[in-house]
C-alpha cells in the first residue's frame, strides 16, 4: 500500500505557515537560552517562513537548496555563538530546508492511504514524534554517559569546554584511573574469574535439564518447570538474603564457590527458558534417523542434536553471563570484599565517593553489551535459518 | 502429544500378534499394554534422570535458603537456648498480677546469665530482646558485669575459709571419675591427643544436683571452647554458689553420710556454711538494674520463651505482642504499613508510566515495516541489555542538581539557576529511573502481542463507519489487553522487589521495602525481621507470579530477540 496516494505540490500558504510554526518553536528555545522568549518565536517564525518561500520559489533546486541553507545558518551560529552554534546552526538549517521541500512536493502524504483526512495526517506525524521521543528518553542515558566519560574535569556534567568541542576539555584520563586502579583491576579481575565459572555451571546442568524437559513424558513437569524458574521470579533481594543466611550457615558465604554458585543458580532460568524454546523446533525424527543408521545416543548428542541447538545453547549462556557479570545486590550479601565485582565496586562508587571512573566503566560495558547483542542477533539469524532446513 | 504414538515403534515392534486369550501381545509375548507402560516408564525415568541434577542443584543453592529465610521469620530459640532455667521457672507466673516474680526465678536468672556470660552469649540475647522491649540490650549487659559479683559473695566465703577450696585441682579430684582423673593427669597438651572428656564421678549427680549439674556445662565449656586444660582450671563463682545451695539443700543429710575425696573438707564446710553470708538474688538484680523488679522485662521474656514466634510479622505489619493478644503499635512507631503501601503505590506509578510509554512505541514497532522496525528495536533491546548499574549512574548524573537535564533546563531558561529541580534522593528519582529501567520489559509482551494482531481488523473497522478512536478502542486495544496485562504483571513483579535503584537515587524518601530488608540484615542484624518481610514481599510476587502463570504461561516467556 505504499506510494498508492498520487501526490501534489502544496501551496504556499500551507508548508510556509508550518515552517514558520516550526520555526516558531525552535526560536522559542534559542530566544529563552537568549533571554527573550517572545523575540525568539517571532524572530524564529519570520526567519524560517521566509527562508522556506525562499527555497521553493527563488532557488527551487532541492540539493543546492539545502546545502546553502546548511551553510547560511551554520555560518549565522558560528558569528552568534562560536562552534557550539555553528554546529546547532548547521543540523536547524538542514532540517528546514529538507522540512521545506518535504511538504512543497507533498511528500509526506506519500506513504499514506489516500483516504487520509487532514487530521489524520496530522495525528499520524505528531505518534511519531511522540514515539520517537520516548525512543530518545530510552537511548538518551546510555549516550550521554559516553561523551562524559571523556570529561577532562572531575564533573559529572559537560563542561564549557566540551560544548566548545575545545580538545582541552577532553581526556582519557577517567580511562587511565580505572586501568591504573588496583581497586578497579582487582574488581575486574573478580568479574572475569566469576561469571565464566557460574555460566558454565548453568549452561552444563541447564541443557541437560532442558533436553530432559523437552522429552514427551516428564512427570510433574509443571512443579519442575516453577522451580527451575524460580531464581528469576523471586526478587533478588529475597534471594540475596536467603542464600545469606543458608551460605554462613554452611560456610560458603564471603567465598569465591559461594558467589559462583549463587550466580549459576540466578542464570539457570535463563539457560532453561532459551534452550527448552529452541528445542521445540526441533526435529525428533533426525535422532531417530540417526539412530537408525547405527549412531549411539551420545554420538547421536553431539553429532546431530548438538549443533543445531546450540545457538540456543550458546545465547541462554550469553544470559547467564549478562546475567552474572551484572549482578551485585546477591555479591553484596553472599560475596566478602575478596569477591568484590565490578558492578560492585561501581555500587560503593555511586553510593560513597562517587568519581567519573564509575562513567569510563560504564562506556566499556555499553561496549560490551553491544558487542553480546550483536551476537545474539547473529545466533538468532543463524538459528532461524537452521530451522527452515529441518521439516517442521 | 502426538510424538506417543511415533515412539511406540521403536520400543516394541508391531510384531504383537493375537493369542487365544484376545489379548495383543508384543514379541517377547508379554501384554502389549504392559509392554507400552514399561516403555513409558523408562521413558519418564530417562527425562527425570536428566533433569535430576540440575533439579538437586537448585534445591540445593536457591531452593533451601529460601526455606531457611522462611524458617528464620518464625525461629526464636535464642531465648529458651539463653535462659533455659529462667523461662521454666517463669512459666506459671502471671503477668496480669503486676508482682514480679518470686525468688527462683531470680536465682534461675543467676544461674543463666552467668553461663551466657561467661559463653558471651548474653550480649547477643539482649539485642535479640531489644527489638521487643528497648533498654534490653544494656540491661543484659549490665546483668552480665553484675552476676560475677554476686557468684563472688560465696566464692570469697568458701575460699577465705579452707584454702582447699581455691585450687580446680580439687574439685575435679573430688567431682571426677578416678579413670577421668588418672587420663587427664597423663595428657599432654603438646602431644596433640584430643583433651579426655570430663567424666562426673558416681554418685555425685545425687549428693551434688546443682553443683554437679554447674560443673557439667564448665567443663564442657572449659574443655571445648576455651579449651584449655580443665584440671588446672579454676571453677566459676557459679560453682560455688551452687556449692553452697547443696550444702544447705535438701540433700544435707546425705552428704553428712560422704565419705568420698575431700570428705573432711567438706564436712568442715557444711559447719561453715551454716553462718555464711547469703546473697538475695532479687535484690541484687533490682540492685543492678531497677528493671529488674520490674514487670516488663520478665512479660517480654516470658512472651518470647517458646521456640517459634510470630512476632517478627507481627513487627512486620506494625503490630506487637501485648497482654491481650495482638494490638497496633503506637502511631509513632509505626513504619512498615507505609513503607508497603509506598513500595506499592510507587511499583504501581512505575508500571503506569511503562504502559504509557510503552504501549506507542510497542504499537509503532508492530506496525511499521520490518526492516524499520528491526533497526528501532535496537533502541529498545540496547537499554535491555546495558548492565544495570551502567543505567542507574547514567540517571544519577543526569538528574543530579548539577546533572544534565538541570543544566539543559537551566540553559533554556525554563527554570530558575537557583531553583534547580530536585530530580534526585527522592520518589521523583526512583521512578524516572525505574520507568527508564523497566520499560523493555513492557514493550517486547507488548510487542509480541500486538504482531499477532492483524492490521487489516482497523482497516475494516474504519470501512464500516467507525471513528478512528472507535476502532481503535472497540477493535484493536481488546485484543492487545494479553500484552498489556503480561507486560504489566512483569514490570510489577520486577519493580516491587528492586533495590539497587532505589538506593542509589531513591534518598529516603523514593526507597522500598526491600533497601528495609538490606538495612536490617547488614546494619541493624534484625535478621528475624528482614526474614519476617522478605517472607511477606515473597508472598505478594509469588501471588502475582500465579496470576502472570495463569493469564500468560510461565513456558511463554520471551527474551527480548
Amino acid at each position: 500500500m505504499t506510494a498508492l496516494t498520487p501526490i501534489s505540490r502544496t501551496p504556499v500558504s500551507f508548508y510556509a505557515s508550518v515552517v514558520a510554526a516550526a520555526g516558531a518553536l525552535a526560536g522559542l528555545f534559542v530566544g529563552t537560552a537568549q533571554g527573550s522568549g517572545l523575540l525568539g518565536i517571532i524572530v524564529g517564525a519570520i526567519a524560517m517562513g521566509a527562508l522556506a518561500f525562499v527555497l521553493t520559489q527563488v532557488i527551487k533546486a532541492e540539493k543546492p537548496g539545502i546545502w546553502g541553507s546548511v551553510v547560511l545558518l551554520a555560518v549565522i551560529g558560528f558569528l552568534l555563538g562560536g562552534i557550539p552554534a555553528l554546529v546547532i546552526g548547521a543540523l536547524f538549517g538542514w532540517f528546514f530546508a529538507w522540512f521545506s521541500f518535504w511538504l512543497y512536493e507533498g511528500r509526506y502524504r506519500r506513504k499514506l492511504p489516500p483516504y487520509l483526512t487532514p487530521g489524520q495526517v496530522l495525528w499520524h506525524f505528531v505518534f511519531r514524534v511522540i514515539c520517537g521521543a520516548i525512543l530518545v528518553f530510552l537511548i538518551t542515558p546510555i549516550l550521554v554517559v559516553m561523551p562524559l566519560s571523556f570529561n577532562a574535569e572531575n564533573f559529572f556534567t559537560f563542561t564549557p569546554e566540551m560544548l566548545r568541542f575545545d580538545p582541552a576539555g577532553y581526556s582519557l584520563k577517567h580511562y587511565r584511573a580505572f586501568f591504573n586502579s588496583s581497586d578497579w583491576q582487582n574488581a575486574l579481575r573478580n568479574s572475569v574469574m566469576i561469571a565464566p565459572a557460574a555460566t558454565l555451571l548453568s549452561v552444563g546442568f541447564g541443557t541437560l535439564a532442558a533436553i530432559g524437559l523437552s522429552q514427551p513424558h516428564v512427570p510433574f513437569r509443571r512443579a519442575i518447570m516453577a522451580i527451575l524458574i524460580s531464581p528469576m521470579i523471586v526478587p533478588l533481594i529475597i534471594s540475596a538474603a536467603g542464600m545469606y543466611f543458608f551460605y554462613s550457615r554452611i560456610g560458603l558465604q564471603g567465598t569465591y564457590i559461594g558467589v559462583v554458585l549463587a550466580h549459576a543458580a540466578l542464570g539457570i532460568p535463563f539457560v532453561i527458558i532459551t534452550v527448552t524454546a529452541t528445542l521445540v523446533g526441533f526435529d525428533r525424527s533426525l535422532t531417530r534417523a540417526a539412530a537408525n543408521m547405527g549412531a549411539s545416543p551420545i554420538r547421536t548428542f553431539f553429532k546431530v542434536q548438538m549443533p543445531l541447538i546450540l545457538p540456543g545453547v550458546i545465547s541462554g549462556g550469553l544470559f547467564a553471563f549478562i546475567t552474572s557479570f551484572d549482578e551485585v545486590v546477591v555479591v553484596l550479601f553472599v560475596g566478602s570484599a575478596g569477591q568484590k565485582t565490578l558492578p560492585w565496586q561501581m555500587f560503593i562508587g555511586l553510593r560513597e565517593q562517587i568519581s567519573p571512573t564509575i562513567l569510563a566503566v560504564a562506556t566499556l560495558l555499553v561496549v560490551i553489551s553491544v558487542m553480546l547483542l550483536t551476537t545474539l542477533e547473529l545466533l538468532r539469524r543463524r538459528s532461524e535459518r537452521l530451522r527452515g532446513m529441518s521439516p517442521s | 502429544m502426538s510424538d506417543v504414538t511415533e515412539t511406540i515403534p521403536q520400543d516394541s515392534p508391531e510384531q504383537g500378534r493375537k493369542k487365544s486369550d484376545g489379548k495383543i501381545r508384543a514379541a517377547d509375548g508379554t501384554s502389549l499394554k504392559r509392554s507400552l507402560n514399561r516403555a513409558l516408564r523408562r521413558q519418564k525415568l530417562r527425562a527425570l534422570i536428566l533433569i535430576a541434577p540440575l533439579l538437586i542443584f537448585v534445591l540445593v543453592t536457591f531452593i533451601a535458603p529460601i526455606a531457611d529465610m522462611l524458617f528464620r521469620s518464625v525461629e526464636n530459640q535464642i531465648v529458651a537456648q539463653t535462659l533455659p532455667r529462667t523461662t521454666d521457672a517463669l512459666a506459671d507466673w502471671e503477668a496480669a498480677s503486676g508482682q514480679a516474680p518470686g525468688a527462683p526465678v531470680y536465682k534461675a536468672l543467676y544461674e543463666d546469665i552467668f553461663i551466657a556470660q561467661e559463653r558471651k552469649l548474653h550480649t547477643r540475647l539482649g539485642s535479640r530482646l531489644n527489638y521487643e522491649l528497648t533498654g534490653a540490650s544494656s540491661l543484659f549487659r549490665k546483668s552480665g558485669r553484675g552476676v560475677g559479683d554476686m557468684g563472688e559473695v560465696y566464692q570469697d566465703q568458701f575460699e577465705d575459709f579452707d584454702d582447699f577450696w581455691k585450687m580446680g585441682e580439687n574439685w575435679n579430684a573430688f567431682l571426677g571419675s578416678d579413670e577421668w582423673l588418672a587420663e587427664i593427669q597423663a595428657w599432654d597438651k603438646a602431644s596433640g591427643d584430643d583433651q579426655p572428656a570430663f567424666e562426673m564421678r558416681d554418685g555425685m549427680e545425687e549428693l551434688f544436683p546443682q553443683t554437679a549439674a554447674k560443673y557439667e556445662i564448665f567443663a564442657d565449656f572449659v574443655q571445648y571452647e576455651d579449651e584449655d586444660n580443665l584440671y588446672k582450671e579454676d571453677p566459676w563463682a557459679l560453682i560455688y554458689s551452687s556449692f553452697y545451695d547443696d550444702l544447705t539443700g535438701p540433700t544435707a543429710t546425705q552428704i553428712a553420710a560422704y565419705d568420698g575425696p575431700a570428705a573432711a573438707q567438706i564436712k568442715a564446710a557444711t559447719a561453715a556454711a551454716a553462718d555464711f553470708e547469703t546473697v538475695d538474688y532479687a535484690a541484687a538484680f533490682a540492685d543492678v538494674d531497677k528493671d529488674w523488679a520490674e514487670t516488663p522485662i520478665w512479660e517480654t521474656i516470658q512472651t518470647y520463651s517458646g521456640p517459634f514466634t510470630n512476632g517478627y510479622f507481627l513487627n512486620a505489619v506494625d503490630m506487637q505482642k501485648s497482654p491481650d493478644g495482638a494490638e497496633l503499635r503506637p502511631e509513632n512507631q509505626r513504619v512498615y504499613g507505609t513503607l508497603f503501601l509506598r513500595t506499592l503505590f510507587m511499583s504501581l506509578m512505575i508500571t503506569g508510566s511503562c504502559i504509557l510509554l510503552g504501549y506507542p512505541v510497542a504499537w509503532l514497532l508492530a506496525n511499521l515495516p520490518a526492516r524499520t522496525a528491526n533497526l528501532l528495536m535496537i533502541l529498545v533491546l540496547l537499554p535491555f541489555w546495558t548492565s544495570l548499574l551502567v543505567r542507574t549512574s547514567a540517571w544519577k548524573v543526569m538528574l543530579q542538581q548539577q546533572g544534565v537535564i538541570n543544566d539543559t533546563l537551566v540553559w533554556l531558561g525554563i527554570v530558575d539557576n537557583f531553583n534547580r529541580l530536585a530530580l534526585i534522593n527522592n520518589q521523583t528519582g526512583t521512578i524516572i529511573a525505574m520507568t527508564h529501567i523497566l520499560l523493555p520489559f513492557m514493550i517486547l509482551p507488548l510487542y509480541s502481542v500486538m504482531a499477532t494482531i492483524p492490521p487489516a481488523f482497523l482497516r475494516a473497522a474504519k470501512s464500516l463507519g467507525a471513528t478512528n478512536w472507535t476502532a481503535f478502542w472497540r477493535v484493536y486495544f481488546p485484543q492487545s489487553v494479553p500484552g498489556i496485562g503480561a507486560g504489566s504483571i512483569l514490570v510489577f513483579i520486577l519493580s516491587i522487589g528492586y533495590y539497587i535503584t532505589p538506593e542509589i537515587v531513591g534518598g529516603t524518601t523514593g526507597t522500598f521495602i526491600s533497601n528495609r530488608i538490606a538495612y536490617h540484615i547488614s546494619s541493624s542484624l534484625n535478621w528475624g525481621l528482614a526474614a519476617a518481610l522478605g517472607a511477606i514481599l515473597l508472598a505478594v510476587v509469588l501471588a502475582l507470579y500465579w496470576a502472570y502463570d495463569k493469564i500468560v504461561g510461565i513456558d511463554n516467556v520471551k527474551l527480548g530477540g
